[in-house]
Parts: C-alpha cells; structure tokens; sequence
C-alpha cells in the first residue's frame, strides 16, 4: 500500500503525528510481530468441544472449557501434530521435550482464570521465513511457535462504543474458549527502514500463504482465525539500542498491518521529537480511522506467574513422529508456484504480479476448472482485480468462485458471450445474481447468434444506409464499420462484431 | 517450579533462613493488584510477614535438594497422552448457563470489567 490509498480520514488523523519520511530520516523502526493462528481441529485444544465457527453462543462448551471444579483437559493429538507442521515449514527447531503453562490474570475471558500456553518451553523455536518484499527477499528469524488456547468471547453492554470503558456489564461466549492456537513469535526485525510497514504485511501475507498450504488453519484474519499484533519500536538512526516499545492489538487485515506499523512510526516519531518518551503498553487499532489509542500498560511476563500446567503431563514428540510430518509436508507455496509458473508458460513478470496480488490459487483453481491459464489470469488480474480494487477487499474475498470464472470463460470460447457481455455477467455474478448461467439468462446477456436476427438488423441497417453498400464494393472496406456499429446497437451491443462483418460482407457479397 | 522469574519465588536469604523478612510491603501489594483484592495499607506489612513464614518453610525443601535434582513439575513420569480429535458433546447451553449466576441471550453476564481494556 501507498499512502495515496489513505482516505481523507485517514490523511486527517494523521495531521498530528510525524510525516513519514520524516520519521524515517530521524529513527530506525524495529518491528515484532506476534501471529496467532487459530487450528482447524474438529475438537478443541483439551476437551472434546466442537470447533465451529458462528455457532449459536455456548453450544459448544463443557466442563473442561467451563472450567468446572474437577473436571480435567487432555491434550489434543491432532493438534500438535499441526503445530510441529506449522513450526517445521518454519524452519524451526521442534522441542524433543515441552510442557504447558499457566498463564494467570482476571478476566473473564476464561473462566480457569488462566489460560493454557507454552512459558519457557514453546514446541518449535529458533526458524526462518523468507519473505519477499518487491523484488527482494527478506528473511525474518521466528523466536518461537507455541501451543495455546483461545478465550472466549466477550461483548460488552451499555457503553457508547462497544469497549469496557463505560460498559455496564458484559456477556461471554465460551464457544472459543480453548479453541487450539499457535502464536507465532519472530525475532525483531531491524534495518527495514522506510520498507518496514511493507515487510510487516508482507510477512504476515507469506506466513498466512505457507499456513494456509499446510491445511492446518483457514487463516481467515476477517474471522479471527488469524490475528496479528504489531509490535513496534523506533531507535534514533544508527543506535543499537532499542527503544521502548508497543503492541498494537486487533489488527485484522492485511492492509490493516501495514497501516498499523505505519501509524506507529509517525506517532513515536512525534513523541520521542518532541522530547516524550513512549510508554510500554497494549494499543488498538482503529480500523477505520486507520489510528492506533492506547489501551492499558502491560502486565510484565512476571506479573502472569506462568508456572508448569500440572493437569497436562509434557508433550515429547519422538524423532521418528517428527521426522514422519516433515517427510508429509506439503509442497511449499513457493515451490508450487514455481512449477504452475512452468506448467502455464506465464513470464516471471506475469507470475510475480499474480502471486503479489494473492491470485495464484485463484488461477489455479480456475484452469482446474477448465479454463485455459491465460484466460484465468486475465480476467483475475485485469477485470476482477479492478473490481476487487475499488471495492478494497483482496480478490480471494470477491463473491465469484473460480468455478464461476471459468464457467464465464468458457461461454466467452463457445461464443454465446462477447468479452463485453462477459463482464455484465461477472458485475451480475459480483452483485449475487446467481450462477454465470443465470445471470446470462435473467439479464438477457446471450450473444444474439441467430443468423436471422442478424441478417434481418444487417439487412435494415444496409436499407438505411445505402451510400456505405457502395463504398465497401468500391474497396473501402473500412466502411463497414458503420454497419456493424448500427447491428450492434439494434441488438443492445449482443451480437459478436466479427460475425456480423462477415456477414454484412457476404450479403454485399 | 519451573526457572519461570516470579515476584512469588522470592529467594531464600538461605538454607531454612530467617534472618530477615524477604517479602516487603512493596510485594503483598503488587501481589494484591495482580489477584485484585482490595489490601489495607495496615494489612501489607501483617501479610508481609506471614507469607514470609510460609515462604521460608517451603524454602526448607531447597537445603536438601542437592544441584542434581531435577525441578518436579508432575508427579508421575507419564508423557504424550494425547486425545483423538473427534467431538464429544458436551454441556447444552440450559446445562451450561444454569450454573452461571446471570445470564442473558445465551451468554454468561458478567459485572462491569474495571481497569482493563483488551
Ligand atoms: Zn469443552
């Protein structure tokens, strides 16, 4: 994203922090990023719970996730087998020996008073992932990936903006309370410079590409099965010391992570020149003011009193298990994308556009379908990416299945639609008018390919205009155009302009 | 335990030491912030003192475990007990929400939430 993607609100509250440029000529960002990955499991992380997302609240709890007196968790297998995945693909180090902790606070978000992580103990740690950032590559070091559990989910009542701040009372759904997660912790990320809100999304983009492609999480962030918090911090250029700094919470987009760190580096900028200095804490960000506020001071990892969970007894994953799940890694995104690229025959230009606009799997999907590849490409990178674009959502979340793109190409091939009507059937498909079929025929959209019809407009149009029949026997064929221009409007621009050119010729014949 | 820092596992002054007390004022009131319990500023230093009592006489474990004793997290050497990721129902939200002091739409009520915001 640039900032000419910000909105006149956005540019607005950004009217008191720091310009950009100029907070990066001043510090250098250091950015951490803390991913959270929620499991696809069909159960939870230690009860037998469904997993369901948007199920009617507290249908799906028990007395492990309730945390009745006496009632005991048991870890998930399925679930560490997906976080010994995610944490190989990582490149990460995976414990031959973990157990889970304890980490303690109030909130009723779980109703155990704690919830159940990895402290000192994380099941993979110490990997990398490469994460290219134009035409570069950046590699970012992962500190850890460790299991834990979601909390559940609270809506609080009374207040005017639905925060605790004001509320009167709040009410909890323990449907996602104990729901398997991994969160993914890198190593801070030093001397992007002015790149670093491009590498925070960019990374967060990647991770969710190599998640997704371990079919271990939907990675849906607009759901909440993946969530990211920024942490970031500014150091005066050149210092290695770094500074203090703050975690952004609810950021729940892609653009959303970009906008975020950015915002961060024009507020501390501004603080920190201005002689302040920054305050360790929890920020929010405002999605639609594109603005972070700050929320309270962090409780220190101390103040959590992690200690050992002594209800779970410790995960020690054999050489031989682990060595089972790498040897069943699926291949990696990037190396599929490697080989589609040859299969297609498209350019490293084509295939780096496509796979920077998240459209790979799209195409994919749509020559499995049937389609031709340059064809898919075409309509997802040229129409549906415009589409996409003013509508500000990713191309995955356009309301068109490949299916349905490629049931559109090949009505384009058979000739019932013209590239012009194919678009109206798109626009009639984007705005849930039922299957391309459908919509061709609720809208009327079928190229008119009755001889007929044709040489009956063809025919009228000749009547009316009878200088141009003369012009084109005397060998300016170019007048034509006239012709074919008074057909297409009779038939409301259905009919296919090549046929009715050699038609028109055939009656001057 | 665990080597996990704690503001809890305050170190012994040594083996069963009872030289001074270890747990200051300061601490019962961090600790009481962190449990959300309203503590008298007369009660500091009275809890202060008991919980350094308690504290030292767990620390009298520490003069006989030797450096080649491992820390016990769990009383029985078991490891890997996994469950199958296969769901079981639970609790319907009548069961559920019948032992909750107030609910509302299906959900569990809680009192007002102070002093957090997440
Ligand atoms: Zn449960």
């Amino acid at each position: 994203m640039t900032t000419a993607e910000l909105t006149p609100a956005e540019w607005a509250a950004l009217d008191d922090v720091a310009d950009f440029d100029e907070a990066i000529a001043a510090f250098d960002p250091v950015l951490g990023l803390e991913v959270h990955v929620e499991l696809g499991t069909a159960t939870k992380m230690f009860c037998s719970c469904a997993t369901t997302f948007g199920a009617e609240p507290n249908t799906q709890v028990c007395p492990v996730c309730l945390a009745l007196p006496g009632a005991m968790p048991v870890v998930n297998g399925t679930a560490v087998e997906y976080a010994i995945r995610i944490g190989l693909a990582l490149n990460c180090s995976i414990a031959p020996w973990c157990r889970f902790a304890r980490k303690n606070y109030f909130y009723p978000d779980m109703p155990k008073n704690f919830q159940t992580s990895q402290y000192d103990e994380p099941i993979a740690f110490d990997g990398y992932l490469d994460v290219p950032v134009g035409d570069e590559i950046v590699r970012v070091e992962i500190e850890r990936a460790h299991m834990e559990e979601d909390t559940g989910k609270s809506t609080h009542i009374g207040g005017a903006t639905g925060r605790i701040h004001g509320a009167e009372f709040s009410l909890l759904d323990y449907n996602r309370a104990g729901v398997p997660l991994v969160e993914i912790v890198s190593k801070p990320i030093v001397g992007t410079k002015a790149s670093a809100p491009e590498v925070a999304r960019a990374y967060v983009a990647t991770l969710q590409d190599l998640v997704r492609s371990l079919g271990v999480s939907d990675v849906r962030m607009d759901q909440g099965s993946m969530r990211c918090d920024v942490n970031l911090s500014l150091t005066p250029a050149g210092n290695p010391v770094f500074g203090t700094r703050t975690e952004t919470k609810n950021v729940n987009s892609l653009r959303s992570v970009e906008r975020a760190a950015r915002f961060e580096i024009c507020r501390q900028a501004s603080v920190l020149t201005a002689g302040g200095e920054i305050r360790q804490e929890t920020r929010h960000f405002d999605e639609l003011a594109g603005t972070t506020a700050s929320g309270r001071v962090k409780e220190t990892a101390e103040d959590y009193r992690y200690f050992p969970e002594p209800d779970l007894v410790p995960v020690a994953p054999s050489a031989q298990w682990v060595e089972q799940i790498r040897a069943a890694l699926p291949e990696l995104p990037w190396v599929r994308r490697e080989r589609l690229q040859r299969d297609w025959g498209f350019t490293d230009l084509e295939m780096r556009d496509l796979t920077n606009a998240r459209g790979v799997e799209l195409v994919a999907q749509t020559v499995a379908a049937g389609a031709g590849a340059g064809d898919a490409r075409s309509w997802w990178m040229s129409y549906l990416a415009q589409q996409a674009n003013s509508a500000g959502v990713e191309l995955s979340e356009l309301a068109i299945t490949p299916a349905q793109v490629a049931a559109v190409i090949g009505l384009v091939s058979s000739g019932s639609l013209t590239a012009a009507l194919a678009r109206k059937v798109v626009d009639g498909v984007l705005a849930g008018e039922g299957e391309p079929a459908e919509v061709v025929e609720k809208r009327g959209l079928a190229v008119v390919s009755d001889d007929s019809a044709l040489q009956a407009a063809i025919d009228e149009a000749l009547a009316a205009q009878p200088d141009v029949a003369d012009k084109i026997r005397s060998g300016k064929v170019q007048a034509i155009g006239a012709i074919v221009g008074a057909v297409m409007k009779a038939t409301r621009g259905q009919a296919d302009a090549a046929k009715v050119r050699e038609l028109t010729l055939k009656t001057i014949g | 335990m665990s080597a996990v820092p704690s503001t809890e596992q305050v170190e012994p002054t040594g083996p069963g030491g009872t030289e001074h007390p270890t747990v200051s004022r300061e601490d019962v009131a961090h600790l009481a912030h962190l449990a959300r319990l309203a503590v008298a500023d007369e009660e500091l230093d009275r809890y202060a003192e008991q919980l350094d009592v308690i504290l030292h006489s767990v620390a009298a474990v520490a003069a006989v475990a030797a450096d080649d004793i491992e820390p016990t997290s769990h009383a029985v050497p078991l490891i890997n007990v996994y469950r199958e990721d296969v769901v079981r129902p639970g609790l319907t939200p009548e069961e559920a929400l019948a032992m909750a002091p107030a609910a509302d739409a299906g959900r569990f009520r809680v009192p007002q939430i102070l002093g957090e915001e997440q």
